[in-house]
């Protein structure tokens, strides 16, 4: 067996310039043909343990410790052009986001070919069949002649594809896949799966699964191992990892995306009074209409989701409420009061009685005001109340959304990911808002600070009887959270109704799609959702 | 050797030495010094002696003197010109970042007409037509200046406009001066510092270049550019003369160049969470 063993890392150790330990002491053992899923919060080292892997780390990065043994070759001990021989060669990698690898000047058959020609492994004819021979595996459209094509010219699902195409082009031995479908839609996600498992399968490469995602693992892995602040947490075999998980932290992960594919939906709420309602409107940039003749209405304490693949228009639709994007047709009136389209001619009022909170909290919150100065903007802005009114109503919000008080006069930089939505989130309670509308305030955070937030909304919702519009791509999010939820398809709502009902068959066919696309932990989900969809 | 929290190189000290030696000359430069601006205190040329240190200029007077007083009004007049360019530069460069297209385009192609023509053939037209003084001078550079602060302004306040937490301040009503001022230009302010220290040793040796040229500082007040031109000829006669106060400019630009370089390595260097990936 041990003749098996392609690649083996030992007790490895990798830190920062600083001094800062990102991983610490981990073993991970790879056979011919295994397929080893990391697991992890972000921050958690997979990455990290993925480029290591290569012996390579990144700028600001050393490894400090232990062994990397690649084929029976100590790759710590091999020279910087021994390693380079081995990479590309040997070990490939495919990083999560594809658009942002690859050359947007040169044709993806050049870089396709490029490293078996540079290692002399092929000659560039010998390259090229072989890369259209994956294009084919991959089943990319055209494959005799999408090679010529650019970057940019191709799907962000296909040009994925088309990097898979570039690490397997040298046939290698182990393949490191960093998040390869995280950046992809939930509909894409499941074929550009399904075929990185059969190129796999069909090659006999072993593969470093990298991912946070566990029913994606499931899918996918052998084994899996569970990695916490740069320390192995457990490690074990799939079915186990994800039926009997042994640790807390393993099971706290399992049982968070449990949650989210069998949650209890919200009922909707009845007879609560109408606050905000969107009729047949029909917005967009330059000439293009992004959303075409949308409606809905929004009561008052409740949730409306709004889901779609990016695209879709749905983020369009949070831009036309609170007037970014001034609307072309229809109506968008609050408590009855049609508002007026643009911005610029909003009351003050209005403006206070709709608050957002955006994707990103990084880069929402000015990273050189003080928490105390963010939050306290609002405060002072709409109810002109002064310094030590406005003082202590940031502490009371700051309290509100679970921040210590101290908090107060720090600034986001010091601030983790979620507790920075959470300020976020305070913000728009300072302006005493009747709607929020969330344009994905989860999809940045790691899965259980997600949670948190969500919970922390919902718990706001029903104290202070707020009115949410929810965009969000992620169908967990919308079973715990949402009421009611409508669906979106290029640029239109499909579907709209109770959650429960869109939740439930009858299904538009669409969202029958975008329902089943979502993995689940079966580790045999994957096989039979192309079963169904082969007999369908 | 830290300063202001930052690890400062030797060079970046040296420069720091530089610029403080040259302030202090600045500020007290009329007390140290033996003579009087104006006053002739012995032939022309004449060598370094125990009287005059650095010898006398093309009319006799004291050449130290002279570079004391020189520094007050040359640094000075580069100081207010700098501060005010980069006020109006500033200010023009994020409002048009911010605002809608129409301010933009006036602003921009305005500005791209006066960069079209070059900076010296500009300052030559306006000084012309406005006649020479201090004043005129001063106003004339801040504002050719101020089109290249634009320029730099516009571009970083574009960048920074386009994040979410400027769209978050406009969400909430904000007016436009609470965006540039409050939002945009804290977040500027580090590019915007080193381009001072760059803006300010261009526009020294500007005005050294108009004085040279004799439309710069009026007689007879001293500034090192004049002073230069005043004594060219000396070299021919193998006097050093004309040398001094080439010389005092030369250093002030090498220690104002040693400290922005120092301010751009702060600046590049990744900080705080980007270190730590």
């Amino acid at each position: 067996m041990a003749d098996d063993m392609i690649l083996e890392l030992e007790k490895l150790r990798v830190e920062t310039i600083t001094g800062r330990v990102l991983v610490d002491n981990v073993d991970v053992t790879l056979r011919r043909g295994e397929i080893l899923g990391l697991i992890g919060e972000s921050g958690a080292g997979k990455s990290t343990i993925g480029l290591a892997s290569m012996a390579y780390a990144r700028a600001g990065m050393r490894i400090t410790g232990g062994s990397i043994t690649l084929d029976g070759t100590e790759l710590r001990a091999s020279t910087a052009a021994q390693r380079r021989n081995f990479r590309g060669k040997s070990i490939a990698y495919i990083a999560q986001s594809a658009a942002a690898s690859f050359n947007p000047s040169m044709t993806l058959m050049d870089q396709v070919c490029e490293a078996p020609v540079v290692h002399g492994v092929m000659t560039r004819p010998e390259a090229e069949a072989y890369a259209k021979k994956l294009f084919r595996t991959l089943q990319l459209p055209n494959p005799d002649t999408i090679g010529g094509r650019y970057p940019h010219q191709v799907s962000g699902g296909q040009l994925q594809r088309a990097m898979a195409a570039m690490a397997m082009s040298c046939r290698p031995d182990v393949i490191v896949l960093d998040e390869p479908t995280t950046a992809l839609d939930v509909t894409t996600q499941i074929e550009v799966l399904a075929l990185l498992r059969d190129l796999i399968r069909e090659f006999g490469t072993a593969g470093l699964y990298i991912t946070h995602d566990l029913a994606v693992v499931a899918q996918i892995a052998h084994r899996i191992m569970v990695l916490r602040h740069g320390k192995m947490v457990e490690v074990g075999d799939a079915q186990q990892v994800l039926e009997a998980p042994r640790t807390d932290y393993a099971r706290a992960l399992v049982n968070e995306r449990r949650e989210a594919e069998h949650l209890q939906l919200t009922e909707p709420l009845k007879g609560a009074q109408p606050v905000l309602s969107m009729t047949n409107v029909t917005a967009g940039y330059g000439p293009v209409a992004i959303v075409k003749n949308a409606s809905f209405v929004l009561a008052k304490g409740e949730t409306l989701a709004v889901v779609g693949e990016s695209g879709s228009g749905k983020s369009t639709i949070a831009r036309i409420v609170v007037g970014l994007l001034p609307r072309w047709e229809g109506d968008v009136s609050l408590d009855g009061k049609t508002l007026p389209p643009a911005l610029g001619e909003r009351s003050k009022d209005i403006l206070r009685r709709l608050q957002m909170v955006h994707q990103m909290p990084d880069v929402a919150l000015n990273p050189r005001q003080t928490l105390a100065q963010i939050i306290g903007r609002p405060v002072q802005f709409y109810f002109n109340r002064s310094g030590g009114d406005v003082r202590k109503r940031v502490l009371e919000l700051l309290h509100q959304v679970g921040l210590p008080e101290e908090f107060a006069d720090r600034r986001p930089g010091q601030l983790s990911g979620g507790q920075k939505q959470r300020v976020c989130i305070a913000r728009a309670l300072a302006a005493e808002p009747e709607v929020i509308i969330c344009d994905e305030p989860t999809s940045a955070l790691d899965p259980l600070v997600a949670e948190e937030v969500l919970k922390l909304l919902k718990g706001l919702q029903d104290d202070l009887g707020l009115a949410y519009i929810f965009i969000t791509h992620d169908l967990g999010t919308v079973r715990r959270i949402a009421h009611r939820t409508a669906v979106m398809l290029k640029g239109e709502i499909i579907a709209q109704g109770p959650t429960a009902e869109i939740f439930s068959p009858p299904f538009h066919p669409y969202t029958e799609k975008l329902i089943t696309s979502v993995p689940e932990m079966d580790t045999h989900w994957l096989d039979k959702i192309l079963a169904t969809r082969k007999v369908a | 050797m830290k300063i202001f929290g930052h690890k400062a190189p030797l060079t970046a000290v040296i420069g720091l030495l530089i610029i403080l030696l040259n302030v202090v000359i600045a500020l007290a430069g009329p007390a140290l010094s033996p003579y009087t601006e104006t006053q002739t205190v012995g032939k022309i040329w004449s060598s370094m002696s125990s009287a005059s240190w650095l010898g006398t200029d093309q009319i006799g007077r004291d050449m130290f003197t002279r570079l004391l007083y020189g520094a007050r009004l040359t640094i000075g007049i580069a100081l207010v010109t700098t501060l005010l360019s980069f006020a109006i530069g500033i200010t023009l460069g994020l409002v048009a970042a911010v605002t809608g297209r129409w301010i933009d385009i006036v602003l921009s192609r305005a500005v791209d007409i006066v960069l079209s023509v070059p900076l010296l053939i500009w300052a030559l037209m306006i000084l012309s037509i406005f006649g020479q003084s201090l004043t005129s001078l001063v106003l004339t550079i801040a504002f050719l200046d101020s089109t290249r602060v634009f320029r730099l302004a516009r571009a970083l306040g574009m960048n920074l406009a386009s994040l979410d937490f400027v769209e978050v301040a406009k969400l909430r009503g904000e007016g436009i001066w609470w965006v540039v001022w409050r939002e945009i230009l804290p977040n500027a302010a580090a590019p915007l510092m080193s381009e001072f220290g760059l803006r300010f040793c261009f526009n020294f040796l500007f005005i050294a270049a108009l004085s040279f040229l004799g439309l710069g500082v009026p007689l007879p007040y001293a500034d090192w550019g004049g002073m230069v031109r005043d004594n060219i000829t000396s070299l021919k006669l193998g006097r050093a003369a004309a040398l001094y106060p080439a010389a005092a400019i030369a250093l002030l630009t090498v220690g104002i160049n040693l400290v922005v370089d120092w301010f751009l390595s702060i600046d590049a260097r990744p900080s705080g969470a980007q270190a730590e990936m």
